[in-house]
């Protein structure tokens, strides 16, 4: 079958590094990463289920490992070669249970499943399950290497599930929901990372009209904003975009505040009233924000966070950071939060009720049609410029690029 | 004998024109048989004397005051207040008039054995001058006698221990001026009128007030009801700042104005910078040259050192007028030697009035341009230099010529920063703007405190400058600006054009194909007396 595979060769990875830096996305023509025929993944075991990728998503952890600038923290929990692709919308080819009826399933369309892609205990076969994974924390199974499944934080970084770029994968029945009849493909590939987005927004500790800061509005910035929105009551939201469609889209997702990166201290500041230190250049507020969600991960952004949160507010950090310099004196003196939010899995709403990430995004995704924010699909056959479009998303007016799977012609010969 | 202003109706035979373009010139063609241009007249001499002039002045006021000899006496509490860093423009070679006025009235004052004397910066919400910007303005001697013992300062509209509640006129609107000026028992003004807006009681009502009485005339309203502003009798901002002047009056604080005005020798009528106050089918060969050597220089430098060049230029303008006393007599013959520098006559309107802009607006002074106050210079001040009507008919196009770069002095304004940001972002209607989001800047704790300690424009002052072109904005049909950057342009609400030919064609639906123009011809200045 088809799949872009990455494999491990350290003198394709050092290209990549390389051109990465010159364009981004650049690292999809010179690295590891292949379009390669691939022998099917086999089923690691008894609860491990056929599926057809529909549509799969490119995400900014993809683009990251593409073009080599991931920190090596990931390479004892991924394992080569692995096909990535972790934001998956697929067709069971096995049943998931007896409403499927019994025997091969048909990639039609008639039994969609999006993939939850955390390789927890339940994947791994282990028993009893970590305390993480039994409170339905998935994101922090401390198990993660171990196990009858080769390391592998996700689908998509293990070489025994492949993943979503391709035209089949394995998954354990754990890891997967159904897909309503009327969720569009389109809709149910955003589930995934709105899942992560809600994690981020209720792990954010925002109070009831506290001042919300937003800083990106890339496809995690806009999906924190949108979850913001729903699943709390926060007060004002300041969104940072850098490009105008994004500007657009942050307005309608329901941001008060739009403004352009170089602006943010300023906003925030006209927002909260706060005094700054500075001469009339705002070197940092005295006050601040609540709450800041970071979604790009940078040391500027980071920097900004510190600069625009009041003290003992909170900063989330949801884009992924890697290695990254920073003067943590205004964390210390300001007494902030700085706390990651990674994937999901079960949440506590301001209600008090427990619910899982997954059914939240799912009913955000319907509820602001999230579908509208894929932007571009490609086949795999062009996967360099899907993977470059992915990287430059923002400037070119795109939010979410997505392989598209559907009419990759072996699908008709699983 | 210097010529007077005059229009020059552009046929094929007129050379390309000079416009301004912020720190550059332009050379531009203008459409034949359907252009005029306004030319300036040339520089009225200058007094020969000046100091001899201003000691005149003050032993033979104006109207009912004694001279100042006589209202000087020992153990009295004497003020003397002078125009800010916004005046004049560009500034001028030293010594400045307010040097030489001042010590005038100091040498009196110490004849008479007057030693509570308190000089005071009269800035409004304008942002405080810098010591080297007042050793300018004063001279070093005054400044060295003054300053370390606190007796020279800025005003500060926002100390409220040192404002005092004069009245309210009878409009209802609240007087409040610095206290010590309004306690004095005399208070000395020095003005410097570059412009018919300046002086009169406009020089104590708004140029020592606070916000608290600035509002009830700077304000949307009040602009577009002051057609032009130029024009006292007409500029419901004057109206009331005389209300106000009235109720100084009657509460017994006793002012001595001494006004000034001056010729609009800015570039000097001979030197290397001449050329560009000449008409330009005088220009020699060598003016020629000049010229091209300017621009290939300015071409060579950096942005920064182009606006250090020009804002390092000190202008050979100089006094052509000087009277004390009264402020009303004093202020109709100021207006008169101002308007017989200034003004043109010019007959009828036309579909199109375009202008290039400078460097330089009595808020940049020693600092940036930036596009709200590249507004202001345009639809405030050039469009108000008018009397009777404005050279542009109602419904016409402004067409304006200046880079307009997104640039801001962080220290000086950093209102306008926001001001730009947000509240433009959102809305470019003055009463909009003003209702919704004026008093939150008028009251941000951090600009009073940028006010206050640092030397940042007023939190409220981007506004003013907003609703200075409201009556333009208002009589407008569009505004397009030629070479600006174009996100700052459409910030502003206004349209960008590349050239000058473009801006024509993107004025044509809304004045047709073959629209008649007027051309502001400067530097320097005029004032358009349309009939």
């Amino acid at each position: 079958m088809k799949a872009l595979r990455f494999d491990r060769k350290p003198a394709r990875y050092a290209a990549a590094i390389v051109a990465g830096k010159l364009a981004p996305g650049a690292g999809a023509g010179v690295g590891p990463l292949r379009l390669a025929d691939v022998d099917p993944p086999e089923l690691p075991g008894p609860d491990w289920l056929r599926i057809a990728p529909r549509l799969a998503g490119i995400c900014g952890s993809d683009l990251g490992t593409i073009d080599g600038t991931s920190s090596r923290y990931f390479e004892p929990i991924v394992s080569f070669p692995f096909v990535p692709g972790h934001e998956v919308v697929a067709d069971l080819l096995d049943p998931l249970d007896a409403t499927d009826g019994s025997g091969p399933l048909a990639p039609d369309g008639t039994h969609r499943v999006v993939l939850e892609p955390v390789l927890g205990c339940a994947a791994r076969s282990i028993s009893p399950t970590c305390a993480a994974c039994a409170a339905g924390d998935l994101g922090r199974c401390t198990n993660i290497s171990f196990g009858h499944l080769s390391p592998g934080l996700q689908s998509g970084f293990c070489c025994e599930t492949g993943g979503g770029w391709s035209t089949g994968m394995v998954a354990h029945r754990s890891q997967l929901h159904r897909v309503p009849d009327d969720m569009t493909d389109e809709a149910a590939v955003m589930v995934e990372p709105t899942a992560c987005a809600v994690h981020a927004a209720l792990a954010a500790g925002i109070a009831p009209g506290d001042t919300v800061v937003v800083l990106g509005a890339g496809t995690l910035g806009l999906l924190v904003l949108a979850a913001v929105r729903r699943y709390t009551q926060a007060g004002t939201v300041i969104v940072v975009a850098k490009h105008d469609a994004q500007r657009t889209l942050a307005r309608s997702l329901g941001a008060d505040v739009v403004v352009a990166p170089g602006e943010i201290r300023r906003a925030v500041r006209r927002s909260t009233g706060s005094m700054a230190i500075g001469d009339g250049d705002i070197t940092r507020l005295t006050g601040g924000a609540a709450c800041v969600l970071d979604c790009v991960g940078s040391a500027p952004s980071l920097d900004d966070s510190m600069a625009v949160t009041r003290p003992g507010g909170q900063i989330t950090l949801v884009g992924m950071a890697g290695v990254t310099n920073l003067d943590l004196t205004g964390l210390w003196h300001r007494e902030l939060r700085l706390v990651g939010a990674y994937a999901y899995g079960t949440e506590t709403l301001v209600d008090g009720t427990s619910r899982r990430t997954f059914d939240l995004a799912s009913e955000l995704v319907m509820a602001d049609d999230l579908a509208r924010l894929v932007s571009a699909t490609y086949p795999l056959s062009r996967y360099r410029e899907a993977i470059a479009h992915a990287a430059s998303a923002g400037g070119r007016g795109a939010v979410k690029v997505c392989f598209d799977l559907r009419t990759e012609k072996e699908r008709t010969r699983l | 004998m210097p010529r007077p202003g005059f229009v020059l109706d552009v046929d094929r035979s007129t050379p390309p024109v000079l416009f301004h373009h912020g720190e550059g010139f332009r050379l531009e063609k203008l459409p034949a048989d359907r252009s005029r241009i306004i030319y300036p007249a040339e520089p009225i001499e200058p007094i020969a004397d000046p100091v001899g002039a201003i000691r005149h002045a003050l032993a033979n006021p104006l109207g009912d005051a004694a001279p100042l000899a006589a209202q000087l006496l020992a153990g009295m509490k004497l003020t003397i207040c002078f125009d800010d860093i916004s005046l004049p423009l560009p500034p001028m070679k030293r010594p400045d008039i307010r040097q030489m006025v001042i010590e005038a009235v100091l040498d009196l004052a110490a004849a008479a054995g007057v030693d509570d004397v308190h000089l005071i910066a009269a800035l409004a919400l304008h942002r405080r001058m810098t010591e080297s910007e007042l050793r300018h303005a004063v001279g070093d001697r005054v400044y060295e006698a003054f300053a370390p013992s606190g007796a020279l300062y800025n005003h500060d509209a926002e100390d409220p221990d040192n404002l005092l509640e004069i009245g309210t006129t009878k409009h209802g609107e609240v007087v409040e001026i610095n206290k010590r000026a309004a306690e004095s028992d005399l208070l000395v003004y020095v003005n410097i009128n570059l412009v018919s807006m300046d002086g009169g009681w406009k020089s104590t009502a708004t140029g020592l007030s606070s916000y608290k009485s600035l509002k009830h005339h700077h304000n949307v309203k009040t602009m577009q009801a002051s057609t032009s502003f130029m024009d006292r009798h007409k500029s419901e901002l004057h109206h009331s700042n005389w209300r106000m002047g009235e109720v100084l009056k009657s509460s017994g604080v006793k002012i001595f104005q001494i006004e000034t005005t001056m010729n609009n020798n800015v570039f000097g009528t001979d030197g290397p910078m001449s050329v560009l106050q000449k008409r330009e089918w005088e220009w020699t060969a060598r003016d020629r040259m000049t010229f091209l050597a300017m621009q290939k220089g300015l071409d060579r430098i950096s942005p920064r050192m182009r606006r250090q060049a020009f804002q390092s230029w000190k202008a050979p303008h100089a006094m052509t007028s000087v009277q004390a006393g009264e402020v009303d007599a004093v202020h109709e013959v100021t207006t008169a030697n101002v308007f017989r520098q200034h003004l043109v006559p010019v007959e009828g309107q036309t579909d199109i009035l375009t202008m290039g802009l400078p460097y330089i607006s009595p808020y940049n002074v020693n600092s940036i341009l930036n596009p709200v106050l590249v507004m202001c210079l345009g639809l405030g001040y050039f469009f108000n230099l008018y009397r009777g009507k404005p050279p542009v008919r109602e419904g016409g196009v402004l067409i304006m010529s200046h880079p307009t770069p997104w640039e801001f002095h962080p220290v000086h304004h950093p209102s306008y920063i926001d001001f730009f940001e947000q509240v433009l972002s959102e809305t470019t209607d003055p009463l909009v703007l003003e209702e919704k989001f004026e008093k939150q800047f008028a009251e941000d704790e951090w600009y009073r405190h940028l006010y206050r300690t640092s030397y940042a424009y007023h939190g409220v002052h981007p506004f003013y400058m907003w609703y200075w072109g409201s009556h333009a904005m208002q009589h407008l049909g569009r505004v397009i600006i030629v070479g600006g950057e174009e996100r700052s342009v459409r910030r502003l609400g206004f349209q960008p054009a590349s050239t000058l030919q473009d801006a024509f064609e993107m004025a044509s639906d809304v004045v047709g194909r073959e629209p008649t123009i007027t051309h502001l011809h400067n530097p320097p200045i005029l004032m358009a007396d349309v009939t």
